[in-house]
């Protein structure tokens, strides 16, 4: 994209002008873009490294640089978080930000930096928010009950090749949560569905299967996120491209779930009846 | 410093189960009048955690990350050794053992060796009773595959992602445990000293990363998962959050360092390109079964795009010195070969700092003999991610490859119970030195970190608690606690205070130039003694003209990163110091006066032991204390892969 | 179920509540576009069927009650969703992007909006006659009372509007229903998506030809 004789680095390396727009907030305020302009970005660099030289211009300047998550930068750790010109991890499919090069954007180009909108996110500074509604949800359900050293021999449990590549299509969600921030309903339904997905799909996750979907589902509500429409834009953005099939499982899981517990027997008469 | 490694008596094969038989206990009423804190959530930290309060414990675990789940445990591709002999190749656990003693290149403890080897087969039957989505066969077993060379296949995968998938799985049980209110969770926490009273590690002081405060905790012990120190080279494979902080402020306090030379170079990762880079991304290894590495025999043709040289003017270098091994020479072979022909001038791609630091993995003998579709059916996604960092497509045009620091093998010194030196301090995955010795095998490192977590430190932990007893734990308002949060209030606001002209980014590039340059793939006396004088001068710098913008009571980057560069500067000398004092070639430790026709030559008579070094005051040079090591069971031998 | 998830209803619940309910109306528009088709046999065709209609009250009130509770279920959950989910995106970015989402899926609340305008106006004029459209009482001549309705254009275009939102709406509502009761996955979703479009438009179609047909003059 980027055009035939621009500028070039001393390396010979094709380099960009950009001008930035990027979101300052810190704790307890409400926060505003500030613009910035950067030049000699390499096209080779990744977005985060874009960031990283328009800190260190900052610095030099004596500023306050802008606060994001990251950490592993090779797409894997979830860490990683901003929209960029409206969109979660920017405007490569199937990447995160950490992923994403510069060689995607044209010189001279104006490119907006938000961190994730979402009421269940909040802003911690800057482009850096709370991703704990997340952790809370795991911690709901989000696991199997076994205990360190109560496991049996691991080639008892036979698992047929395709449920496991079904569950580990499921599982290799980072949680990033770029699906809530693209969301236009702030929804964490292709989260939630990917990790009930992984687990309620292998035998080793049936015995809590309506518990785990019941308790999982009542925390994400209680954290704040909206409502699934079917919009899809969670697929479009989700840097796994993890499928809305997720979400379809999870409805009829959790439409069986309340009709197992409605019909549930407790074995006792019920107390205060007649 | 006292050095006593505990090594339990008896054959190798029945020291574990012999300790584990004379071990104290805690009686289970009485485990949770115990606090435990555990730092780093990775494989060991979460493992460790978790299983922790499954006894009973009372749990703290802090991490810096935002969740525990982001540990960079979970950026390991390849997979996890068991033996299991699921392959009925003749795999045993005396055959695992056997492997990592001599991949390790007899540097590493014997009897915690074959421990591992031991315990790995019940890690993947609590993997996979946990979920974890591990490759299967048609019939529903688990397949294995062979890594690293192995002549066996005994290594568990999860696609590219195992230790994404055993992340989560120990993610999901420390998680059940913080549901359950018996693990109390710190995220974005950042351990910044350790507190000894009486001697014995009786807590920690953190700084809560979103508010700023520094806060003491009390515990009856302290066990530290907080992984490995590679970012102390700036660019390594490690996540940009890496640090050696927590395991160097223990040091500090009298932790004894072992074996810091001791560093992975992986030869398969994609190259610099530019001087802002800030991260190398590691390509499988499995690429070296189909590609063939070369460079140009004349340096010439370096900025000639390859098609347009012919095939008698490449250099296959690997085939040409290690006929019988060729392109799938071992990891650290494979990479001081690439270094050589780089620094010879023959590299390729672009010109960083003056120099092509670059060799070709060329795909094109094997697309002409399978044809594109089957290189894509194995490698496809390294191909797409490939270009997608690079740009180049690499079905049309070779890949081009560097090494780089991947893993260190080297850490805190432990006993046999992974206890270091000060009493009540433990020790846990890439942050101890135990079991890999000079150089670690493909697919151990998931295997230790979760040995460590879910089968060694719940025993020995309980040991250790069960001896000192329920009078041990300090109230954090003791003048222990309180000097030392003194302290890390007072670094902090320097940082903040400090008028200076320089960023810590600026420096960590300067001290990773200067380590990657003298101390990585291959050292010598004259290159080391200069970087340990040129690291004094850089620390010495740092101290003068660090800038810290920001402010102390929230996010603050430049904060934490400058604490972090600090540490890694004293830490670099000390890095240095190791591998001058260190007078032969083991594993990754390669020193160019001690080879064999490039082969790394051993010295068993005089350094067939672990160099710990003690701190002894800021900006002193440390101290090197040894402890011996005794092989009972295996002999010494060279290894060759000619 | 606790009393606090009785009164903030599962977010999943709440979709299928919102699913059944458009499934419902989803067929019952279905049925009225049949019905109304009658119009092109004549107006002894049509005027028969409302007389039929209206000579089986059991059946004509049991359709009725179980319309109004979708109707109510449909607008509920739709309001409390709408609601809800404002909220939960905190205002959104600053710059909005759209990947995929499809105009009918963002503009859902906007359609039955426009749709329940349209429904209470259809209610005044055919079932309370309190809006009485070309001036005269026609007392069970329906045929007469569209005709005479669909000849004032405003009408007829208003009318016509409202049924190609109609048509948006059933195409995301259709489809969603599927997924909402996991009935879909990516081999399907595109046939499905295609079923609950051509099922929008036939519907539409359907009941647009009427007032086309009284405008060119074909229905008199």
């Amino acid at each position: 994209m980027v055009k035939e004789h621009d500028n070039l680095d001393s390396h010979g390396e094709q380099t960009l002008s950009l001008r930035l727009r990027v979101w300052r907030q810190s704790r307890g305020t409400t926060g505003h873009f500030e613009d910035h302009a950067l030049a000699a970005v390499p096209t080779s660099a990744s977005f985060l490294e874009m960031m990283d030289m328009l800190n260190e211009q900052l610095i030099k300047e004596g500023k306050d640089t802008f606060a994001f998550d990251h950490d592993c930068r090779e797409g894997i750790c979830g860490m990683c978080s901003m929209t960029i010109n409206g969109m979660p991890h920017g405007p490569l499919p199937g990447v995160t930000t950490c992923q994403l090069h510069m060689r995607n954007f044209r010189d001279g180009e104006m490119i907006t930096v938000e961190p994730w909108r979402a009421k269940a996110f909040p802003v911690i500074k800057d482009l850096a928010v709370n991703r704990s509604a997340f952790d809370k949800v795991i911690q709901a359900g989000g696991f199997i009950t076994v205990r360190t050293g109560s496991a049996t021999e691991a080639n008892n449990t036979l698992i047929p090749k395709p449920v496991a590549d079904e569950a580990m299509d499921a599982a290799e969600c980072i949680g990033c949560g770029a699906c809530v921030a693209s969301c236009k309903n702030g929804s964490a339904m292709l989260f939630v569905g990917a990790k009930i997905n992984h687990l309620n799909i292998l035998p080793q996750g049936q015995p809590e299967r309506e518990r785990r979907t019941l308790a999982m589902v009542k925390t994400m509500d209680d954290a704040g996120f909206g409502n699934c429409t079917n919009y899809g834009e969670c697929q479009a953005h989700c840097p796994k491209s993890i499928t809305l099939d997720v979400i379809a499982k999870l409805n009829r899981d959790y439409l069986r779930a309340r009709v197992k517990e409605f019909f549930s027997s407790t074995g006792k008469p019920r107390k205060g009846g007649d | 410093m006292k050095l006593d490694s505990k090594i339990p008596a008896g054959p190798v094969a029945d020291k574990w189960s012999n300790h584990k038989a004379k071990m104290r206990l805690v009686n289970p009423a009485n485990r949770r009048k115990y606090h435990v804190i555990v730092v780093g959530s990775g494989l060991a930290g979460s493992a460790a955690a978790a299983s922790f309060a499954e006894m009973g414990y009372e749990v703290s675990c802090f991490c810096y990350q935002d969740s525990p789940r982001r540990a960079h445990s979970i950026a390991a591709q390849g997979g996890i050794n068991a033996a299991k002999n699921y392959q009925n190749d003749g795999d045993s656990v005396r055959r695992l053992f056997l492997d990592t003693i001599k991949g390790g290149d007899y540097r590493a403890r014997e009897a915690n060796v074959y421990r591992l080897a031991q315990v790995s087969t019940s890690i993947i039957d609590q993997c996979v009773a946990q979920g974890v989505p591990f490759a299967r066969e048609y019939g529903g077993l688990l397949a294995n595959r062979s890594f690293g060379g192995a002549q066996v296949s005994r290594t568990f995968y999860a696609r590219g992602q195992t230790g994404q998938q055993l992340l989560l799985g120990a993610y999901s049980a420390l998680s059940r445990q913080i549901g359950a209110g018996t693990v109390k969770m710190y995220t974005r926490h950042e351990m910044l000293d350790l507190v000894l009273v009486g001697g014995q590690a009786k807590g920690i002081v953190t700084r809560d990363l979103v508010t700023g405060e520094i806060k003491a905790w009390a515990s009856d012990v302290v066990v530290l998962c907080t992984g490995g120190y590679g970012n102390v080279f700036y660019l390594s494979t490690n996540a940009q959050g890496c640090n050696v902080t927590a395991t160097y402020r223990a040091h500090r306090r009298g932790a004894g360092f072992a074996n810091p030379c001791y560093t992975q170079i992986h030869p398969t990762c994609i190259p610099v390109h530019g001087e802002d880079q800030s991260k190398l991304t590691l390509m499988s290894e499995s690429l070296r079964n189909d590609g063939r590495v070369w460079v140009p025999k004349d340096k010439a043709d370096c900025t000639k795009p390859a098609s347009e040289i012919p095939e008698e003017r490449r250099d296959y270098f690997l085939e040409r010195k290690y006929p019988s091994y060729g392109n799938l020479a071992p990891r650290d072979i494979a990479s001081r070969a690439a270094k050589e022909v780089c620094d010879e001038g023959r590299g390729v791609g672009q010109m960083v700092d003056g120099k092509r630091l670059g060799v070709y993995l060329d795909f094109s003998a094997a697309i002409k003999r399978l044809g594109e579709p089957a290189i894509r059916e194995r490698y496809g996604n390294l191909f797409d991610m490939y270009e997608n960092i690079t740009g180049e497509n690499a079905y049309r045009q070779p890949m081009r490859i560097f090494p780089a620091v991947h893993y260190t093998m080297g850490g805190l010194w432990v006993d046999y119970n992974l206890q270091s030196n000060i009493p009540g301090l433990f020790v846990g995955g890439e942050a101890n030195f135990s079991d890999h010795g000079a150089n670690r095998l493909g697919a151990s490192a998931l295997m230790q970190g979760l040995a460590d977590g879910y089968f060694v430190l719940p025993y020995t932990v309980t040991d250790y608690l069960a001896g000192v007893g329920l009078t041990g734990r300090p109230s954090v308002d003791a003048p222990e606690f309180k000097a030392v949060v003194k302290e890390v209030q007072d670094r902090t606001q320097w940082f903040l205070n400090n008028k200076g002209n320089r960023s810590a980014r600026s420096y960590h590039k300067a001290l990773g130039k200067i380590v990657w340059e003298k101390c990585g793939m291959a050292r010598d006396k004259a290159g080391l003694e200069g970087a340990i004088r040129d690291l004094q001068a850089l620390r010495a710098d740092f101290w003068k003209n660090i800038l810290v913008v920001g402010s102390g009571d929230q996010l603050a980057p430049e904060l934490e990163r400058a604490g972090r560069v600090a540490d890694f500067l004293d830490f670099g000398i000390m890095m240095c110091l190791d591998a001058l004092h260190r007078d032969e070639s083991c594993g990754g430790h390669f020193r160019t006066e001690y080879q064999d026709a490039g082969e790394a030559q051993r010295n068993d008579d005089k350094y067939a032991h672990v160099a710990v070094w003690a701190w002894q005051g800021d900006g002193q040079l440390p101290v090197r204390h040894t402890e011996p090591l005794v092989y009972e069971d295996v002999q010494f031998t060279t290894r060759s892969y000619k | 179920m606790s009393a606090c998830s009785c009164c903030r209803p599962a977010s999943i619940g709440k979709k299928i509540v919102m699913a059944l309910s458009g499934l419902v109306l989803a067929g019952f528009v279905l049925g009225h576009m049949s019905g109304n088709l009658l119009m092109f046999k004549g107006a002894d065709a049509i005027n028969a069927y409302a007389a039929w209609l209206h000579a089986h009250p059991g059946m004509l009130w049991g359709a009725r009650v179980v319309l109004i509770l979708s109707t109510v279920a449909h607008i509920w959950t739709g309001v409390l969703l709408t609601l809800e989910n404002r909220a939960a995106r905190a205002g959104g970015p600053a710059v909005e992007a759209t990947r995929r989402a499809t105009l009918s899926s963002r503009t859902m609340p906007y359609s039955g909006v426009v749709i329940l305008t349209f429904l209470v106006f259809h209610l005044l004029h055919y079932t309370f006659r309190t809006v009485a459209l070309g001036g005269q009482e026609f007392g069970d001549k329906v045929y007469e009372m569209v005709v005479a309705g669909f000849s004032q254009p405003a009408v007829a275009v208003f009318y016509i509007i409202s049924m190609i939102l109609l048509c948006l709406h059933l195409s995301h509502g259709i489809s969603s229903v599927f997924q909402t009761l996991g009935l879909r996955n990516e081999r399907w979703r595109g046939r499905l998506d295609a079923v609950a479009t051509a099922y929008g438009w036939l519907i539409a179609l359907g009941f647009i030809s009427i007032p086309l047909a009284v405008l060119l003059g074909c229905i008199k």
